[in-house]
């Protein structure tokens, strides 16, 4: 199968996922030929039970994970088969990454977490990341707490920066897992106000995975998912 | 300052006591490994300046005699037969017969700096307080002190009173001390059916006992006179610009002169042996300090690497490679390996300089009032060389680990 290259908006696009988990009595079908697209500027939420393979479908699509079969498109470029080494620059060039437990680097302050991306990607100078890192923490509101370590940051608080994080690079597609998942209703509402925003901003993909069904019907686009399938 | 760095730096403070433990070891390591090959190394280059400085780079002794032995080859018949002459191997015949005509062959070599002829016989010697043997050392002085430290060896009377005087005589200061002789004393040489009386000129000590007890030095004419030898001599001592190369000029020396040429190498070969044991030994055993820094170091990083799978998915999705993570392992190491080897050169410095000012009375071998140290740069460099290689091999293991583990893995939950 092949994508259409000349289709605008898409910047994410995965046909007929297989992906197997586990081994020999335990090995189970997670992904059972599963497609998907994302397009630039909307926010599509996968939804479902736990178990239904939401996540392995999120670290496939984010090029952490090879699927056993099927293909999966970064805007125009098929990375399912690429390298190692691709699929890292790919990761780091076009998708932002936000976990249920925000993953920050303790020993850094938000600030320095923000920029560790780009200070990878090294497209901006020393100055220029500063101030970019800044601004997205202020962005997320927490432009007085630059400084802080990350363990001095509340859970709410360490979550808006996984998100300015997400954004630093100008990623073309932001993936999060479970953003909302550890929040309590007044952070999860304040996150992904954040996110949805942001990203329509800068008119990126947002794919999300979640369990909360209100968040889920404030995104432009659900897709369910049931034993490795799409149902809706 | 590259990112894998600055991440690595910080990640230094994750484990601080265990990081410390292997600074500690590091420092040890490197520190010991440069005190004891100092003080190692002191010992056995004083003890080689010992020996050059009494009995010098190489010794021309006896002459070669080549015989040939000459066998009939053939079928016996008449008008058929031929000789063949083989080398069948070396006899030598004792003492040089034509010093002269050897001294002055010795001269044409570039690396000699001195040449000493040297005529010795065993007597007895007697002191008003009792009798003992000794061997008896002919030289001519100004040449002696050429191949030799004699002059610097004096610890009683001079060498100039020596000079000056026919009689006169240097005695050692064991037989000194075990005859109860001193500066001016006479005794009587007995050897060859005659018997003289001496005058002690000055009393030498080289530190090696075996000579302290037993030689005594005297006028080359007058050991010719006293040991009834008009010609000839035992031995030619031999001094060298370089030092190192003596083996080499030995072997060219014997083929030249066609005499038995030996270097101080070669002569003090069990000794230098043993020092070279040692040395090698101490360094095997402060070693050990750097193989628990490089434990210490590949448990340290083992543990940061699996409190720090989080962190190294996350790494990996921002686009760090496999590389980049290694790298900060690797820099972590690095880092401790660095400041370690540092502050051990400056504590196995101090230490070498300290154990320099201990007071240790040696003689025997040589003669010292203290600890002897060698300062040598190639110390330092072969201690940071063992701790590098041991500490960053220990590094690699966690490393390489932390490289191979898959983001997907770990934020499943399902990481090895």
């Amino acid at each position: 199968m092949t994508a259409d290259r000349n289709e605008p908006g898409v910047a994410l696009r995965c046909v007929d996922l297989h992906r197997y988990l586990g081994q020999d009595e335990g090995r189970v079908h997670v992904l059972r030929g599963v497609s998907f697209e994302a397009r630039t500027g909307r926010v599509c939420a996968i939804v479902g039970p736990s178990g239904c393979g939401k996540s392995t479908l999120l670290y496939l699509l984010g090029l952490l994970d090879r699927p056993d079969d099927g293909s999966i498109w970064i805007r125009d470029e098929l990375m399912s088969n690429s390298s190692d080494l691709d699929r890292t620059a790919a990761r780091g060039e076009h998708i932002g990454f936000v976990f249920q437990f925000h993953f920050l680097m303790q020993e850094f302050t938000a600030l320095e977490n923000v920029i560790m991306p780009m200070r990878k990607l090294g497209r901006l100078a020393e100055q220029a990341m500063v101030e970019r890192a800044h601004g997205l923490l202020h962005a997320v509101g927490l432009g007085e707490k630059t400084a802080r370590l990350a363990t001095q940051l509340s859970g709410g608080e360490q979550q808006r920066v996984a998100i300015a994080r997400a954004l630093a690079n100008e990623p073309a597609i932001i993936l999060a897992d479970e953003p909302t998942g550890n929040l309590d209703q007044r952070n999860s509402s304040l996150v992904f106000d954040l996110l949805t925003r942001l990203a329509k901003e800068n008119g990126q993909a947002v794919v999300l995975v979640t369990h909360n069904s209100e968040i889920a019907n404030r995104c432009d686009e659900i897709r369910a998912m049931r034993d490795g399938e799409f149902i809706s | 300052m590259s990112p894998t760095l600055r991440i690595a730096f910080r990640f230094l403070t994750a484990k601080k006591r265990a990081m410390l433990m292997s600074l500690a070891c590091i420092v040890l390591g490197v520190g010991l490994f440069v005190v004891t090959q100092a003080t190692t190394s002191g010992f056995e280059e004083f003890f080689i300046k010992t020996i050059l400085g009494t009995n010098g780079a190489i010794r021309v002794e006896d002459r070669i005699q080549d015989t040939i032995r000459t066998m009939e080859a053939g079928g016996g018949g008449s008008g058929s037969t031929f000789q063949l002459q083989m080398k069948e191997g070396q006899k030598y015949i004792e003492g040089i017969e034509e010093p002269k005509l050897v001294i002055d062959a010795l001269h044409q070599f570039h690396n000699v700096a001195g040449v000493s002829e040297v005529l010795t016989g065993s007597a007895i010697l007697r002191s008003s307080f009792k009798s003992d043997s000794v061997k008896i050392f002919g030289i001519v002085v100004e040449n002696h002190l050429m191949v030799s430290e004699l002059g610097k060896q004096i610890v009683q009377g001079s060498i100039d009173d020596f000079r000056k005087t026919p009689s006169g005589a240097l005695i050692g200061k064991v037989i000194a001390d075990r005859l109860q002789l001193g500066v001016g004393d006479s005794f009587i040489l007995d050897s060859a059916q005659q018997s003289r009386r001496y005058r002690v000129s000055a009393v030498y000590e080289t530190g090696i006992s075996d000579i302290d007890k037993e030689r005594v030095y005297l006028q080359l004419p007058e050991a010719r006179s006293q040991l009834k030898k008009p010609t000839g001599a035992s031995f030619i001592q031999v001094n060298l610009y370089d030092k190192d190369r003596a083996n080499e000029d030995a072997a060219q020396m014997q083929d030249v002169l066609h005499h038995g040429v030996r270097s101080w190498q070669v002569r003090e070969k069990s000794w230098l042996a043993a020092f070279r044991a040692l040395r090698i030994s101490s360094a095997i055993t402060v070693s050990v300090f750097s193989l628990i820094a490089a434990l210490a170091m590949f448990n340290t990083l083992a543990m940061i690497v699996m409190e720090k799978t989080k962190e190294i998915a996350i790494l990996r999705s921002m686009g760090y490679t496999r590389e980049d993570i290694s790298g900060i392992f690797i820099w972590q190491a690095a880092i401790v390996l660095s400041i370690g080897t540092f502050i051990g050169w400056v504590l196995g410095a101090a230490v070498t300089y300290t154990v320099s000012r201990i007071p240790l009375p040696i003689t025997g071998i040589f003669k010292t009032d203290t600890f002897v140290v060698q300062w040598s740069i190639w110390h330092y460099v072969a201690a940071t060389v063992t701790a590098v290689v041991m500490v960053m091999v220990a590094s690699l293991v966690p490393a390489r680990r932390a490289a191979r583990l898959e983001p997907g893995d770990i934020i499943r939950g399902t990481a090895q």
